[in-house]
């Protein structure tokens, strides 16, 4: 098999960069529109303050600071899942590992602006260099977030580079551009040998980086005083949510792009079908760390405590409450434990479901702690502005527009993995299988 | 060095609220708009907790307590800050530094005492207002976070006069103006750790208590109960 052949072989995956219909032109200006709307708001927001969001006293913080945590939970979708898919050596894992890596860079570079958009004073942004206090909360996670973007950045970046190749090869559109990105490669032993080495120092490297990230994130709110949210289990807790909500991003990623661009042959029902179960557990891993929260809570019974838990429960946020009950725990194990409704759009169901259920439990911890402070304080309601939902209307059309324009620029399935699956990759399974079993060996080789 | 405190005497206290309007006053806090305020976004230093009523009529006794920034020893409020804008002085006082501050509402939300408010909108007072304007007291910008600082520049002014007239600063030079204005007298202010001091005397008495003492923030701004038994 030579090269030439084997390009046309997954010549689909060449063609959403070179061919670009109506549709995507049409789809993208609708979400460059909402995007400036956006920015227009903010700016807005920038000269005559944040009086122009719904936050108040004691309400001081709200949909930035959910979008922030609920993003950057997005994000682990990504690169974690691909790491540990990767590091696993889970064969299945090669036409999901690039799609899931480009959700991270993204979503982290959305998340992490958020707490900017929500400083009061974004002008002084540096003094967060300049006079930095290493004991704030804030600094860590200013810390780990630029960690993790640039470990996620070089781990997307790596295994895109035998591809940037191939697009370098084929001549034709930004050819320069692929040139200089591609770094000279040819696919020669020493050049591969380099790279998957980096690729592994990084893919061990980036599984802690990534954990800490949202265990940091949730210690912003843990590391307070207030109730609801003073509570040791935050960090795995949010660590797990961040996860489930981002393999239910990816599921959707995956299943809208396999549709848009027929893919249907790289992504196939064993993909979902997996990602599906893994779904599943991280739903009812979630559910278990809901339940452990809650019910120590409610036992403790501390009068501070138990007014959010109720607010929670019965009171005003209990729409929100039940239906984030029921996003992410009901409908995905409905969906995803069934047999007959475990199909692909059973799996999409349950992941939308999931996303807006992630999004509301980031809600459900954020507002309702700070509505009800200890004092007998006025307790505040929170009602999100126009600014505020048309920053997130920005926001979500940011990360489409980003996947948009990153399937113009790069495959969206790596393709010389693929082509190593296919070359190298049954033999060595064959082979490691018959490692794992008892020997009798020749005969098992000859049944294979 | 002083350790300054405060006593609020709620047996003494007839709920007048002139406090919370010399307050607003002498800091120059922010007069927000109608529609602002009843978003929850009213500007107060100095504010009256929820009321409680005990007995039932005619013999209803209405308890109102006057809170302010409670100065704790241990204040959670500078521990999250991530650009040192609030810090404990020496004196105990925790002072804010506005040009610093970059709006990040973390030490809002770590107060547990809800003390700290906010600048949400640009001054919104009409230009005439600022005739009326404390001098002594710089008006904040937009975007920072604000508390009450047991009116510090009357300490800043109290030290300067002492020194230009060659002597200590004495305890009836340096009076937060909620201290000075109250009319029942129910508020001591002064150095806690001076025996001699009006404050400190009268923070010995059984019915002392703080408000969330079991948080360990360890408040300088101590309540004397109602009730008497």
């Amino acid at each position: 098999m030579n090269g030439h052949q084997f390009v046309d072989e997954d010549e689909v995956l060449f063609k959403p960069i070179y061919e670009t219909s109506k549709s995507f032109y049409a789809l993208a200006a609708v979400l460059i529109a909402v995007f400036l709307f956006g920015v227009v708001m903010y700016i807005r927001q920038f000269m005559f303050g944040l009086g122009e969001t719904g936050m108040n006293e004691p309400v001081t913080w709200g949909f930035y600071i959910i979008s922030f945590v609920f993003f950057i939970g997005i994000s682990h979708a990504g690169t974690l899942i691909s790491a540990i898919l990767r590091l696993s050596k889970a064969e299945w894992r090669r036409p999901i590992t690039r799609m899931a890596e480009v959700i991270t860079g993204i979503v982290l570079l959305i998340g992490g602006i958020h707490p900017i958009i929500d400083l009061g004073r974004p002008d002084r942004i540096l003094h967060i260099f300049e006079r930095g206090r290493l004991q704030s909360p804030l600094l860590w996670d200013m810390t780990s977030i630029t960690a993790y973007f640039t470990a996620s950045t070089i781990y997307l970046y790596l295994p895109l580079i035998p591809d940037i190749a191939l697009l370098r090869d084929r001549g034709g559109k930004f050819h320069k551009l692929y040139e200089i990105l591609s770094w000279g490669y040819q696919g020669t032993e020493r050049q591969k040998h380099v790279l998957e080495k980096a690729i592994n120092i990084l893919m061990v490297m980036v599984i802690p980086i990534a954990i800490s990230v949202h265990t940091v994130i949730s210690w912003i709110f843990s590391m307070t005083l207030q109730p609801g949210w003073h509570s040791t289990i935050f960090g795995p807790y949010f660590v797990v949510g961040a996860i489930f909500s981002g393999i239910a991003a990816l599921i959707i990623v995956m299943i809208i792009f396999r549709k848009v661009f027929h893919f249907e042959d790289y992504l196939k029902n064993i993909h979902f079908n997996y990602l599906g179960t893994l779904l599943l557990v991280m739903s009812l891993l979630w559910f278990y760390f809901t339940f452990a929260e809650y019910l120590t809570t409610f036992y403790g019974h501390e009068p501070p405590e138990m007014r959010v838990f109720l607010y929670k429960f019965i009171g005003g946020y209990a729409p929100f409450f039940w239906a984030m009950v029921a996003c992410n725990f009901i409908i995905p194990v409905i969906f995803l434990s069934n047999k007959k409704l475990k199909t692909i759009p059973g799996i999409l169901i349950s992941s939308i479901a999931v996303v807006i259920g992630m999004w509301l439990e980031r809600l459900i911890i954020v507002v309702p702690s700070l509505a009800n402070p200890r004092l007998p304080y006025p307790t505040g309601i929170y009602v999100p502005s126009l600014t505020e939902i048309s920053l997130l209307a920005a926001a979500t059309s940011a990360f489409i527009l980003g996947f948009m324009g990153f399937s113009k620029l790069f495959p969206l399935i790596s393709i010389w993995e693929i082509k190593e699956g296919r070359e190298e990759s049954v033999k060595m399974v064959s082979e490691r299988l018959n490692e794992y079993l008892p020997s009798k060996g020749h005969i098992r080789k000859e049944m294979i | 060095m002083p350790r300054y405190g405060m006593v609020i005497d709620l047996n003494k206290c007839n709920q007048c609220e002139a406090c919370i309007t010399a307050c607003k006053l002498e800091n120059n806090v922010q007069i927000v708009s109608k529609e602002n305020a009843e978003m929850g976004r009213a500007m107060f230093w100095m504010k009256m907790l929820d009321t409680n009523y005990e007995g039932s009529y005619p013999d209803v006794r209405a308890e109102n307590v006057p809170a302010l920034c409670m100065q704790c020893d241990e204040p959670s409020c500078i521990k999250v800050c991530p650009v040192r804008a609030t810090f404990k002085r020496d004196d105990g006082i925790v002072a804010q530094i506005y040009p610093q501050c970059i709006g990040c509402r973390y030490c809002m939300a770590n107060c547990p005492y809800t003390a700290k408010v906010f600048n949400w909108f640009k001054d919104e007072q009409p230009v005439e207002n600022e005739k009326c304007n404390n001098i002594d007291v710089s008006v904040r910008p937009k975007g920072v976070v604000e508390k009450c600082t047991f009116c510090i520049h009357r300490l800043q002014i109290a030290k300067e006069k002492a020194k230009a007239e060659k002597r200590e600063i004495r305890e009836e030079d340096y009076q937060p103006a909620c201290a000075e204005v109250c009319a029942s007298k129910a508020i001591y202010f002064g150095d806690l750790d001076d025996p001699h001091s009006k404050v400190s005397k009268a923070m010995h008495d059984y019915r002392k208590f703080t408000l969330q003492e079991d948080l360990g923030t360890k408040p300088k701004v101590y309540y004397l109960s109602a009730k008497s038994e």
